[in-house]
């Protein structure tokens, strides 16, 4: 009989235990974010696909060593460029991206010696034609800066 | 008051109104709950606060087609929605929410509420039977031995309440309990009768009125991760959105009637002001703890369900039964 009560009490209180939590829960802000209309921060060690990064001229850094070129372990990137008359060094004039191939291992930009790529912190890819993600890095960045 | 076919028409329509507008935005009231509770804002988009959410998602309903499933009993499988919101309109026609909106005052109102309670299960178990769906039939068996598993407490309870008020007008039992917080039913100082139990069996009526509207954490009648969706599995359109409306305005008539029967009704618990205003806002705190219960406990097993019933519920409220009618006799 003991045990009868015993059972009936810690369930109900088991109960009210739950309906407590529940009850500061929903008090608490709210926590998720409203994706379209909100977007997080992407955190700092978040890799995107690459992304040429400018001099302060508004150049890109890029020298066509074609180091990346050869580090790439899945030959995503293709790049070309010329030495202009008088120039002092080659200027790029193509950097092509195979993003469909690209497992973003990283080995490009540990092989840049000149902080010319880096991870972008693109997320929002996605599309039915795979042509979409073969990114022309230089259009890119003239697209950036207008 | 004479009950005239324009009074029975105008107090049927405003029901159905109340019912209606209740449906849609409690259905609006428990996202939102059930958002914070989670922790997530819920549904926002649609209006301000997400206030056009239930209309839009009514004129969706009525948009579909009707659909009957080959080889389902045609007639029953119609009728079924229909028996699920009827009852509960039905049942607000007597409900007393102050002293002079009451559309008709009935002197067996108790009886009368609990006889369309009883309808509201037959109208699962129609749905079941006829959807010929092995999940319906299940979850319409399952139902069935849910209702009489939780009919009788609850309707213990309410003799035990009928025993103290000496009357089934429920507009008499409020008359019975006015006069402030400490004459309600739910608390033992009435006059003449000390019974220091009816507290629990508020909470028996409570846990039963959740259990006869098929509410979680007693949904087993529809329990998602097994059953589909239950008896509603093969409703689409309107019939989906009648059950809808019914499950809601069942919530509002079992807390109206948990309200009348043990805390007062419309009466002020500081004695002063008794109105209407009062009897909502205990209505609607105690469909806000039916939505608070709903998203804060997982699902019973059957087992668990039948056990609490037969083995906890029905032999304390027997017990205050039998009590309240030895103190009604002593005192």
């Amino acid at each position: 009989m003991g045990a009868y009560f015993n059972e009936i009490f810690s369930g109900l209180w088991s109960l009210l235990v739950g309906m407590g939590i529940t009850f500061r829960e929903f008090f608490s802000p709210v926590v998720t974010v409203q994706y379209p209309y909100q977007t997080l921060k992407m955190t700092d060690r978040f890799r995107g696909h690459i992304e040429l990064i400018e001099g302060e001229d508004g150049t890109p850094n890029c020298v066509v060593c074609g180091m990346c070129e050869k580090a790439c372990p899945s030959n995503c990137i293709s790049l070309s460029g010329e030495k202009p008359e008088g120039a002092k060094k080659k200027e790029l004039t193509k950097y092509q991206l195979d993003f469909t191939k690209c497992s973003l291992c990283g080995s490009c930009v540990e092989s840049c010696k000149f902080n010319a790529i880096e991870f972008s912190k693109e997320y929002n890819l996605a599309s039915t034609r795979k042509e979409d993600f073969y990114f022309d890095l230089l259009q890119r960045l003239k697209d950036r800066n207008p | 008051m004479s009950l005239t076919l324009l009074n029975v028409i105008v107090a049927v329509v405003i029901a159905i109104a109340f019912a209606a507008l209740n449906a849609a935005y409690l259905v609006w009231a428990e996202r939102r709950g059930a958002a914070r509770i989670q922790r997530r804002p819920g549904p926002n988009i649609n209006g301000p606060f997400g206030l056009f959410q239930p209309p839009l998602d009514g004129i969706k309903l009525m948009a579909k087609q009707l659909t009957i499933p080959g080889g389902a009993d045609k007639i029953l499988f119609m009728v079924a929605p229909v028996l699920a919101m009827a009852p509960a309109i039905l049942s607000f026609v007597t409900i007393p929410f102050s002293e002079n909106i009451v559309a008709q005052d009935i002197n067996v109102g108790v009886l009368m509420i609990f006889a369309f309670a009883s309808i509201g299960g037959m109208s699962l178990l129609l749905a079941g039977w006829s959807s010929r769906n092995k999940y319906s039939m299940m979850s319409c068996v399952r139902a069935v031995s849910q209702a009489i598993a939780y009919e009788i407490p609850m309707l213990i309870t309410a003799i035990t309440v009928v025993m103290i008020t000496g009357t089934t007008d429920l507009m008499g039992i409020v008359h019975s309990q006015m006069g402030g917080i400490w004459h309600w039913n739910i608390f033992p100082f009435k006059a003449g009768l000390f019974n220091p139990l009816m507290l629990m069996s508020f909470l028996i009526f409570f846990t039963c009125s959740l259990a006869e509207t098929n509410r979680a954490p007693f949904d087993l009648g529809e329990a998602e991760s097994e059953l589909v969706a239950g008896f509603h599995t093969e409703y689409g359109s309107m019939g989906f959105g009648l059950f809808f409306m019914g499950e809601y305005a069942n919530i509002v008539i079992g807390a109206s009637l948990t309200t009348i029967l043990f805390l007062g009704g419309w009466d002020s618990p500081f004695a002063y002001f008794p109105g209407v205003w009062w009897f909502l806002l205990k209505v609607y705190m105690l469909i806000a703890t039916f939505i608070w219960i709903r998203w804060t406990f997982p699902r019973t097993t059957i087992y668990g369900l039948l056990n609490l019933s037969w083995k906890i519920l029905i032999p304390l409220s027997l017990f205050n039964l039998l009590l309240t009618a030895g103190l009604l006799k002593v005192f």
